[in-house]
This record gives structure tokens, sequence and C-alpha cells, in this order.
């Protein structure tokens, strides 16, 4: 059986009545200076979210018991929106979902209970302590009253938070918080745990922490692990990966597999005399070397063992050398021929990072 | 249809309703206002009309300051009840609302536990107006208290379910000015709070006032109180609770239908 399994999955978004009656009142009534932050994105929302907008577009994949399942894909790609379908937030237009083993249109209690998720926006009640957080989750999901006690606490200790357990959690940092919504996704012992961008907004410290903690959970408690993220480097982590971008899979394979796409890293290098290196290079090496701001560039593959080698036999004083190695940016580029989708500051976006930020303080 | 309301979860309702008492009690800005509110209205407003009036007594031969008292338990019964019905907007937006709506309960117990715990903070709130009740003169009996307590608790819960089902039609976050200014003030001053409903008003305002379901529990509240009425109370009763039902009813809908 496998943990989760999608068949076509598909979501349409259509506006309906009401929602577009209450945009355009919105509209109406939207301050001038508002205006200036969706004039050219005025068109797009108006139009093409008038006609309805597929935010995921017919994705069928597989995920094993125990594997960790990393979905890679820029702003707006459909991430949040698979990963809300297949937690029954949303309903799918078309196509089915399991989880578990479960329908996620049919079957949502069940699927419900066999999941836990962390949102990508942050989602605890912060007027609550961490305690009355986790204990208002046990109670939801029906867990035993003398069992939650030990198992608020088992959890706490996990993330290292068990001092501040009796704090309001709006005194907490935004890593705590984070920590805080892990620890609650894990009370009711899910069989699946879905992270959208767990490491969001997080310091590289922290980020690594999570990331331990991840593997750790895999291993102790067996448990299969779908995420998004944003980062190439942090999709390496993941067993299996798939790229989506407007919807689609543009790509699904291992991280090794994934790079195999990209065999090549850039190196950038100063030297005190680039056209002559360039020369050098080029006629020992056999590849084109570009000059790029106060120096030279040129891809390569396996960068890192090229280095030295390359230190050794030029014969030129090097002054630096920089290793680049291939992002999600570049993988976009070789799979689809484009760059990457530049972020949009949709009003209501804006707005709400404005609140969220007041509610990470 | 029915099975939406089989699947409700007391368990679930009540811890729903336990963690909106809990917030609740932490914000003492609220708790605070909710007294300031009355006294503002009583002692501000009702003393200086009541001046006003002094002469000519109202139509029954009560001073304004009693005439007025029920009207302003009933502002502040909606005031709050309306308030918590809405504040699943908030919970939207500091987004605590998707860790309820993926846990394992349905979508009804949901608005049943935001409409009681909303009713219960509206009905503690409705009860402290009657703290300013000695400074004003009305007179209070132990025997009221049945009558007042059910009577006040179907506006809270009407008041309630309505912000229940704006704040489910009503995707944004403006909803919250919104219902401040073109619900409760237009429901409070059409519900002869302030005014008595009688045949002399013009029809259209006596039609507005008619419609609102806030006049039958002003009126019942009155009769209660001061010993004045318009409407028979069993009809009172009747069209609150029917209200109150129905408006929670299309709430619950609206909430099982969004996804
Ligand atoms: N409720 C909605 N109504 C209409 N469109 C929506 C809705 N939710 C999301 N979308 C649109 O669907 C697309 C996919 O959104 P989604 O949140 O799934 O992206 P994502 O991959 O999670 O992006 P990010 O990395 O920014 O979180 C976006 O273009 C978004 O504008
Ligand atoms: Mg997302």
């Amino acid at each position: 059986m496998k943990i989760i399994e999608t068949k076509n999955l598909t979501k349409k978004f259509t506006p309906s009545l009401c929602s577009k009656c209450w945009r355009t009142l919105q509209g109406l009534f939207r301050a001038p200076s508002l205006k200036l932050w969706s004039v050219s994105d005025k068109n797009k929302t108006f139009l093409d979210k008038g006609a309805g907008f597929t935010a995921v577009d017919n994705i069928s994949f597989q995920v094993e018991e125990g594997e960790i399942f990393g979905f890679l894909g820029p702003n707006g790609a459909g991430k949040t929106t698979t990963i809300s379908m297949l937690c029954t937030l949303l309903k799918p237009s078309s196509g089915e979902a399991y989880v578990n083993g479960y329908n996620v249109v049919s079957e949502e209690a069940k699927v419900r209970q066999s999941i836990g998720i962390i949102f990508q926006d942050p989602s605890l009640d912060e007027r609550l302590t961490a305690w009355e957080n986790l204990k208002f989750h046990s109670l939801i999901y029906g867990i035993r009253k003398e069992l939650i006690g030990a198992r608020a606490q088992e959890v706490l200790n996990l993330i290292g938070l068990s001092e501040w357990r009796n704090e309001i959690v709006r005194k907490f940092s935004g890593g705590m918080k984070r920590r805080l919504e892990i620890a609650r996704g894990l009370l009711h012992y899910p069989k699946v745990l879905f992270l959208d961008e767990p490491t969001l907004g997080l310091d590289p410290q922290t980020r690594r922490h999570i990331w331990d903690y991840i593997h750790e959970l895999r291993e102790k408690k067996k448990i299969t692990i779908f995420l998004t993220t944003h980062y190439l480097d942090e999709a390496e982590n993941c067993d299996r990966i798939a790229v989506i971008d407007f919807g689609q899979i543009i790509a699904l394979d291992t991280p090794q597999g994934l790079r195999k796409l990209l065999p090549e890293d850039a190196i950038f290098l100063k030297t005190v005399n680039d056209e002559k290196a360039k020369i050098e290079i080029e006629e020992k090496y056999k590849v084109t070397v570009n000059f790029n701001n106060g120096g030279i560039f040129f891809s390569i593959k396996n960068g890192e063992e090229f280095i030295p080698e390359l230190l050794k036999n030029l014969s030129l004083t090097v002054k630096s050398v920089n290793l680049k190695r291939p992002t999600l940016d570049d993988i976009f580029l070789k799979l689809t021929g484009r760059e990457i989708r530049e972020e949009k500051i949709k009003k209501d976006d804006w707005f709400r990072g404005i609140l969220r930020s007041h509610s990470r303080r | 249809m029915d099975a939406i309301w089989r699947r409700m979860n007391l368990e679930a309702i009540y811890i729903l309703w336990l963690r909106d008492l809990t917030r609740y009690f932490r914000d003492w800005v609220r708790v605070i206002l909710s007294l300031f509110r009355p006294t503002l209205w009583l002692l501000i407003f009702g003393t200086g009309v009541n001046n006003l009036f002094q002469m000519q007594k109202m139509n029954s031969g009560t001073d304004y300051l009693h005439f007025l008292f029920p009207g302003i338990i009933t502002l502040n019964l909606i005031f709050a009840s309306l308030y918590s019905g809405i504040s699943i907007i908030w919970d939207r937006e500091f987004g605590f609302l998707k860790e309820i709506l993926v846990a394992p309960i349905s979508r009804t117990s949901i608005a049943l536990g935001r409409t009681l715990s909303g009713t219960t903070v509206s009905l503690i709130e409705g009860f402290f107006v009657f703290l300013l009740a000695p400074f004003i003169g009305v007179k209070l009996m132990a025997s009221k208290f049945i009558p007042l307590a059910v009577i006040m608790f179907l506006i809270a819960f009407t008041g309630t379910a309505l912000g229940v089902l704006i704040a489910v039609s009503i995707p944004s976050f403006e909803a919250f000015g919104i219902v401040a200014n073109f619900v409760v003030m237009p429901m409070f001053f059409l519900s002869g709070a302030v005014f008595p409903v009688s045949s002399n008003l013009p029809g259209w305002l006596k039609y507005l006032v008619y419609l609102n379901p806030l006049t039958y529990g002003v009126d019942t509240l009155r009769s209660i109180l001061v010993g004045v009425q318009v409407f028979p109370i069993w009809f009172n009763l009747l069209i609150l609770s029917l209200f109150g039902w129905l408006v929670l009813f299309f709430a619950v809908l609206v909430f099982n239908k969004k996804r």
C-alpha cells in the first residue's frame, strides 16, 4: 500500500458569486494609495481569476511509507494547494487522492486522524500558553485524558521548550513558535506528517536543528514526511523530490537524479591577469570562459574536485575562487527553458504579511 | 442536511467553548470595555435625555433611565455576541482556524462551539449592566433572575449566530468594521431600545423596527424589568428563538459548504 496516492488531482479556484461581489465592493472602497500595490497585477487578479484559476493541474504521484517526500517549486506553484487537498481542507475539483488508504473526500475524518500538519503560516493560538496549545490539540484529536500530560511533555522535551511550557505563545520568537507547531503536529502520533515550508523564516542554526529532528523522527517513529520547500539544497534532505510549477509536476526524482540534470557547477575566478587565464583555461579544459564583473567564470563537472587541480595547474596567481552549485533557478531553467517566475506582491498577501509579522513578534 | 446536525460532537464543542472562554478572561481590555460601554450610555446619554423628558413622562409613566435600562442590556449583549461570532475571522487571519478545521471534528461542532462560547461571554457582559442598576434606581428581585436569564440567553444566542453567519459568509477582515458600524448600531437603534415602539412612528421606521429580531428581545426585557410591553411575551420568545435557530442553521450550512 502506498501511504499517499493521487490520481489526476486538480484544483481549480472559481470565485463564488458572493466573493465576486465582495471583491468588487473592496475595489470600490480601496484607498487610492493602495492601488499602487496592484497596478501591474490588476488585470491578472480581475480577469484570470474571474474565469477560474487552475492552481493544481492533473497531478499524480505516490509516496511510500516511511519516505521523506519533497515538493519543490517557486511561489504560487501549487504546493500549499496540494497539501490542503491532501489534508481535506480543500475539495479537489477533479481527480482522487488517498492518504493512509483513505479517500480525502469521502473518508475525511479518517484522513484527519492519520495526519499531522505544520502549516506554512503560523497557526498557534497566541493568547494561550504552549501547554494549553498542546492540550487543546490533544483534546480535539480525542487523545485520552490520562495520556495527554505525558505526551505533551514528551514532545516539549523533543523540541527543547520544556521551560517555556507555561509562557504565553505571543512571547515566543518565530523559531520557537515553529518548533512548537512541529511538536503539536506530532502529539497524536500521525502516520503522515505534512510540513509546508518547515524552515521558513528560521536562522541557519535552527534550520539545521529542524532537519536533524525530521530525520530523527523518521527513524524513531517511522512516520512518512511530506514537505514543501523553495530551496534546492534543502530538498536534498528528501528521499525523492517532485519539482512543481504552474500546478504541474515537471520532474520527479531522487536528489541525485535531479543533480544529474545539472551536472555542472559554476566557477568564478579572479586572477592577476584574467585575459591570459581565460585563454589558458579554454585551452587546457575545453570549456567556454566568460567575463563577469571583474573576473571570469565557466561551468564544469565536479567543481569541488576541480578547484584544487585548477590551482595546481594554472600558471597565474589566483586572487579568489568561488564555486556556485546549481540552485532551484538553474533546475528550472533547465527543465522549463525559462527563468523562475517573479514573486508578485498582491495586496492581500501584503496585508497578511503585515499581520503576520505582528503576530510573529 | 440531517447528517450535518448528527455529526456534531459534544466533546469538541466543549473544548472549543473552553478555549474561547480562557481567551476571553485573559483579555482584560475587552472585559473593561464591556463595563464602560453601558456606563457611558446610561450615565451620560440616559441622564441627559432624562433631563429633557423630566416633565412629560414616557408613555407609560416610567422615567427615561428606567426605560433605557433594558435597551442598554441588549446593547451589551448584542455587541459581545456579534463580536464573538465574527471573531472566527480573527482566527482565520491569525491561522488558528486552520488548526481547528483540519482536526477530526465536524464543522457543525465548530460553529456550535463558537455560538455557545459567544453566548456565554455575551451573557456575562449582559449581566455586568446590572452592576449599574443601583445607581439609577432599578429594583432587582431574585424572582426575576430566571426569566431574565432566559430572554438574555435568547438574545445572546441570536446575536452570536448572526455573527457566525456573517463571519463564514464574508471572506475578509474588513468585516469587523462593517459589522460594528452597519450591523450593531442599526440593530440597536431600530430595536426600541432608545425610543418606544408605538403606533405614532412613521410607517417606514415602524416596519424596520418590526423586522428587527432584537425588538422582541428588548420588549421582553422591558416587560420583566419595568413592566411595559408592546407584544405578547410568547410571541416575542417564539420570534427570537425561531430567528436564532434559522440563522444558526444557515451559518452551519454555509460553513459546511465552504471548501
Ligand atoms: N483560495 C484561493 N483562491 C484563488 N486562488 C488561489 C487560492 N489559493 C491559492 N490560489 C492561487 O493558487 C496558486 C497556488 O497557490 P499555492 O498557495 O498552492 O502556492 P505555493 O506553491 O504554496 O506557493 P508559496 O511558495 O508561495 O507558498 C497561486 O497562484 C494562488 O494565487
Ligand atoms: Mg505555500
